[in-house]
């Protein structure tokens, strides 16, 4: 994969990953360019274009854009599952990610991100894996900033800091360790607040139904596959 | 100093902005309090203020002030620091500044941290951003991470490896032992970034790629943890929609693929296990479809057997048939590919390609129009173009162009006879008319002429064509050329096969007109239009006054063209009337030299033309010479005049057929206006009265040439009729004992310039001043530009041949001002 861009529905970049090197003004041009033909594109197109010298493979998940540029003898359908991945790693992250969530902790999405591929090639396909180490990380980085400033402090940590997970979440204090639902993130962060370099996003606003907006869940949930019917009699 | 806003509130805040200058000044009071933070060495904020930077990065505003401060915070000994400095790193660095460089000995240090994920996110950015000196530097460390424990170490440093093979190939050898653990491990993560590094390096090297297929057995490795994976019951981790690790699987077939290319051992060994997964994999998902495509691509890359083929084959053929646009799109993209290897394989599935040329997605169109070209053949030539006209017909405008020259060709190489070759292009240039590029009406028009016993049909059904629309320029132009090539047989009606419709003089001469005096009408069609209204005059019996007055309006057309050869026509008919029938006859045939280079066809057409009776590898040779000439010119295409001795008085004909609608719009742009002067003395003088009049103008005679006895004068004169118009007579005289035999001149002017060099006096000089040869250039300077000149002297001189090349740069500038 060469670069991987998301945006919106309005062409705001939302997230932009570059594993080619390139100047910051041709990044810019073709990210732009790119935009604009993927957002002229009609909803019955294919979700593939040759553009360039690139082969771009896009899809859009509610409001937002997802846009892989792909070597030439990358298999198209399966970057279409790539990106499908990545969404549900963002959506398992977050708890129904909606583009606000992008948007207010583009870091993490870039830390999930560089989790699931690095240099353009797939490094774990396996979703648990992934996510497994984005929460590690950040639970590293949360008891750090704890740890350093003297909230908790046990000393043998210092010398054993690996272990620091083990003791904590062993000795109860660290609820927030697993984090199965937005409101569970949402409590704990509230508790650690203060204690962080980065605070966690604002409370959402209630849902808009409209597709366009940023707050619309990217994946919908699994629908029951029998849709009523419709009639066809003739009401007469 | 306050503390700075919090991430998440600037992010608010700049989204809060109205208009896109308070979003601007939003970001400059924060960049500027930024930049005072950075300037105090901050340690406490400075990850949250590159987080800052790093969101208006991606809005597009500047940030580079904040690389230093990326390297300060990977340096830094917390893990959040770590973090956001990589994060930092990899978004606002590149490679190509040297500040990157400063990063190598923390990645170091951080490659060998007690802490995975410092490893990892050191990894992680050489695997993303690393240089080539990076990764030189640092391809030790990251060879000896490839044998960790730790299997989440163990993946990212195979990715990372593949980064530093692609950026410095010859490090390859030194991750090649490790390979073999980790194609055997166990961890899927490790083992996709192993088969990941292994292909990166077969397409590095071919010699990897023999030393992975016979000395490490690697197919036999591939094919059984292929199987592993198809026959392993669920497991939730690696699942998606029912198959197991697609993602693996996929790569897996991409490795055997590049191991079986032909190598007829390895494709042997894989065989099975492709034909198992080309049978067992479940299709009604997408993920489904990617691994069955990527099989096809497999199968039909290496030397499998014919019935796999088949399979593969019939695996895009039910790809054509389904829902999914997506699908649709790779099969006609494999099609395409595969279609030069396996022509009857893919064949079969014709009916169905033809069917997607009605889809609605236009990419999936332009593939299926692709396809039908690759796939248009002897036999279904009739079928295939009624579908693709049907189709031209009705495409977007955008297909139109590219659809047409495609029939073109297709019709050209398969055409069953050239009625049909003839129907199928005027039906092209009838629809999309004004699509089709510029060289078919030539093509068409060599394709015509040649068709002696179709030429009165072509002419009624053309005649037809623009009597309904004149507006399709090509078709026009190549109607108008044949109504005035073949105007005898359009009114005579004779065509057996259909009713003739009856046509009258006028009405041929109304539809001439009408294109003529029509604002649609395009310049060149105008003077295709002129040229057959004259061609008519001796075509039609009782016409002739009133061509006449058609032609004598447009000697004072605005357009030098047009003008040019309404007065010379007019003259034809006054004073040379009695040579009028010989001069209008019909072109000869012309010869067929190929449609691949539409340039080199019409200007070897012209040469041919022009030499007449001329042998024809004399000519070849003097094109030869005149491309030397123009290589020695800085411009790309100078105009280049040929002595015009030997075509001076042939046949007639052939000399006003040069003026003739087919050539015009290469003799425009080449500058090559031959054959008028001999024939139309529209203001020239004869040489001699030149130079009685050469005093009176005042501009002074030079030199241009005076070496070993030879001398060349120039004495200049402007016309009177056209100031741009410069007349130069040059005389070559000899002092040398003995004469000068077979002396040529050649001559070349830079683009802007039209040059023409009328026949030489002769071709002997004689000796001791005793004689000279004058010969006449005109040179049109229409841009008023210095003048310059090369000139190339050949000659025979005491039995030994002499070429000289020179330049003459010293023109008076009463020449050319």
């Amino acid at each position: 994969m060469r670069f991987m861009l998301l945006f919106s529905r309005q062409g705001k970049l939302r997230l932009q990953k570059w594993y080619i090197a390139m100047s910051e003004r041709e990044k810019k041009k073709l990210g732009r360019e790119l935009m604009q033909i993927v957002l002229g594109r009609k909803p019955k197109m294919c979700s593939f274009l040759e553009w360039k010298d690139l082969k771009v493979v896009y899809k859009r998940y509610a409001s937002l854009y997802f846009c892989c540029a792909i070597e030439d003898q990358d298999n198209e359908l399966l970057t279409l599952e790539l990106i499908h991945r990545y969404v549900e790693l963002l959506d398992k992250y977050f708890g129904s990610v909606c583009e606000l969530d992008i948007i207010f902790n583009f870091e993490k999405a870039y830390f999930i991100l560089d989790e699931f591929i690095m240099g353009g090639e797939i490094q774990d396909t396996s979703k648990k894996n992934v996510l497994k180490a984005i929460e590690q990380a950040d639970l590293m980085q949360e008891v750090r900033s704890v740890v350093e400033r003297g909230f908790i402090y046990l000393p043998h940590m210092r010398r054993h800091s690996e272990n620091i997970f083990a003791n904590i979440i062993s000795a109860g204090t660290a609820i927030f360790w697993r984090r199965r639902s937005k409101s569970k993130v949402r409590w704990a962060t509230r508790a650690l607040d203060d204690l962080k370099e980065f605070p966690p996003g604002p409370p959402l606003p209630s849902p808009r139904p409209a597709i366009l907006c940023p707050v619309g869940r990217l994946l919908q949930p699994n629908l029951s596959p029998a849709r009523p019917r419709v009639g066809r009699g003739n009401p007469t | 100093m306050p503390a700075p806003v919090r991430l998440r509130e600037l992010i608010r805040t700049i989204r809060a902005a109205r208009t896109q200058a308070e979003e601007r000044d939003v970001i400059q009071k924060e960049c500027a309090l930024i930049r005072s933070s950075f300037r105090e060495e901050d340690n406490t904020y400075r990850c949250r203020n590159v987080a800052k930077l790093i969101y208006m990065h991606m809005l597009g505003y500047p940030a580079h002030f904040g690389q230093l401060e990326c390297l300060k915070l990977i340096a830094s000994q917390r893990f959040t620091d770590k973090r956001i400095g990589y994060l930092g790193a990899m978004l606002l660095l590149d490679e190509r500044q040297d500040v990157h460089l400063l990063m190598t000995n923390c990645l170091k240090n951080d490659l060998n941290h007690s802490t995975q994920f410092v490893q990892g996110l050191s990894l992680c950015t050489l695997g993303c951003m690393g240089s080539s000196d990076m990764c030189r530097d640092l391809a030790g460390e990251v060879e000896k991470l490839l044998k960790n424990s730790n299997s989440y170490i163990r993946k990212k440093a195979a990715l990372a490896a593949v980064h530093v093979i692609r950026k410095v190939p010859e490090l390859l050898e030194m991750f090649l032992p490790a390979t073999k653990n980790l194609l055997n491990d166990k961890n899927h993560g490790v083992l996709h970034a192993a088969v990941v590094l292994v292909i990166e390096m077969c397409k590095h090297s071919p010699d990897t790629h023999t030393y992975f297929r016979k000395n490490e057995k690697v197919v036999p490795q591939l094919v059984k943890s292929l199987k592993n994976l198809i026959m392993s019951g669920y497991s939730p981790e690696h699942d998606v929609s029912g198959i197991s690790d697609p993602f693996l699987q996929v790569q897996i077939l991409r490795l055997l693929r590049m191991l079986g290319k032909s190598d007829d051992e390895a494709s042997e060994q894989m065989n099975d296990i492709l034909a198992q997964v080309a049978t067992n994999t479940e299709t009604s998902k997408n993920v489904g479809n990617a691994i069955l495509y990527e099989t096809v691509l497999t199968v039909m890359d290496i030397k499998s057997e014919s019935g796999l083929r088949v399979l593969a084959v019939n695996i895009l053929g039910r790809f054509l048939l389904n829902n999914d646009k997506n699908i649709r799109y790779v099969a006609l993209t494999s099609l395409l590919k595969m279609v030069q290897t396996d022509h009857n394989a893919v064949q079969r599935h014709r009916s169905t390609i033809v069917d997607c040329l009605t889809d609605l997605d236009v990419s999936i169109k332009r593939r299926a129009m692709d396809l039908c070209f690759a796939l248009v053949n002897g036999s279904n030539v009739r079928g295939m173009m009624k579908e693709l006209l049907y189709f031209l017909d009705h495409c977007d405008p955008e297909f139109k162009a590219d659809c047409a020259s495609g029939i073109f060709l297709a019709a050209e190489k398969y055409a069953p006879n050239k009625r049909w070759h003839i129907d199928t292009i005027m039906r092209v240039l009838t629809t999309a008319g004004s699509y089709v590029r510029d060289d078919s009406v030539p093509l068409l028009i060599q394709l015509i002429s040649n068709a002696n016993s179709l030429h009165a049909y072509i002419v009624q059904k053309l005649h037809q064509a623009i009597r309904v629309d004149i507006s399709q320029q090509p078709l026009v132009q190549v109607a108008v050329w044949c109504v005035g090539e073949y105007g005898d047989l359009l009114l005579s009606g004779e065509f057996e096969e259909e009713t003739p419709v009856q046509v009258t003089e006028d009405e041929v001469l109304d539809v001439l007109e009408k294109i003529l005096h029509s604002s649609l009408s395009a310049l060149s069609t105008r003077e295709y239009a002129l040229t057959a209204i004259m061609k008519l005059s001796t075509r039609l019996q009782s016409s002739t006054n009133r061509i006449r007055k058609a032609v004598s309006i447009y000697g004072s057309s605005l357009d030098v063209e047009l003008q040019q050869r309404a007065v010379e026509y007019s003259a034809l008919f006054m004073r040379f009337d009695h040579m009028r029938p010989a001069l209008l006859e019909r072109m000869p045939l012309i010869q067929k030299t190929g449609t691949n280079g539409p340039m080199n066809a019409t200007i070897h057409g012209d040469e041919k033309e022009e030499g007449g009776n001329l042998p024809v590898q004399e000519q070849l040779s003097q094109q030869a010479q005149v491309n030397n000439l123009l290589d020695l010119l800085d411009d790309s295409k100078p105009t280049v005049s040929l002595p015009e001795a030997s075509k001076v008085h042939q046949a007639r004909g052939e000399l006003l057929d040069l003026l003739d609608g087919l050539n015009m719009p290469d003799l425009q742009s080449s500058g090559l206006s031959a054959g008028q002067p001999q024939l139309l003395p529209d203001g020239i003088a004869p040489p001699s009265f030149q130079n009685a009049s050469n005093s009176k103008q005042g501009i002074p005679s030079i030199t241009a040439f005076n070496q070993n006895g030879l001398k060349i004068e120039f004495s200049f004169e402007r016309s009177k009729a056209n100031p741009n118009m410069l007349f130069i007579t040059l005389c070559a005289s000899n002092s040398t004992e003995i004469d000068m035999s077979n002396f040529v001149l050649q001559a070349a002017v830079p683009k802007s310039f039209q040059l023409q060099l009328m026949s030489p006096s002769g071709s002997i000089i004689p000796a001791k001043n005793s004689g000279a040869i004058t010969q006449l250039m005109r040179v049109l300077n229409s841009q008023k530009q210095p003048l310059r000149m090369r000139l190339k002297l050949m000659y025979n001189h005491k039995e030994v041949p002499f070429e000289v090349m020179t330049d003459v740069n010293e023109f008076p500038t009463q020449a050319w001002e």
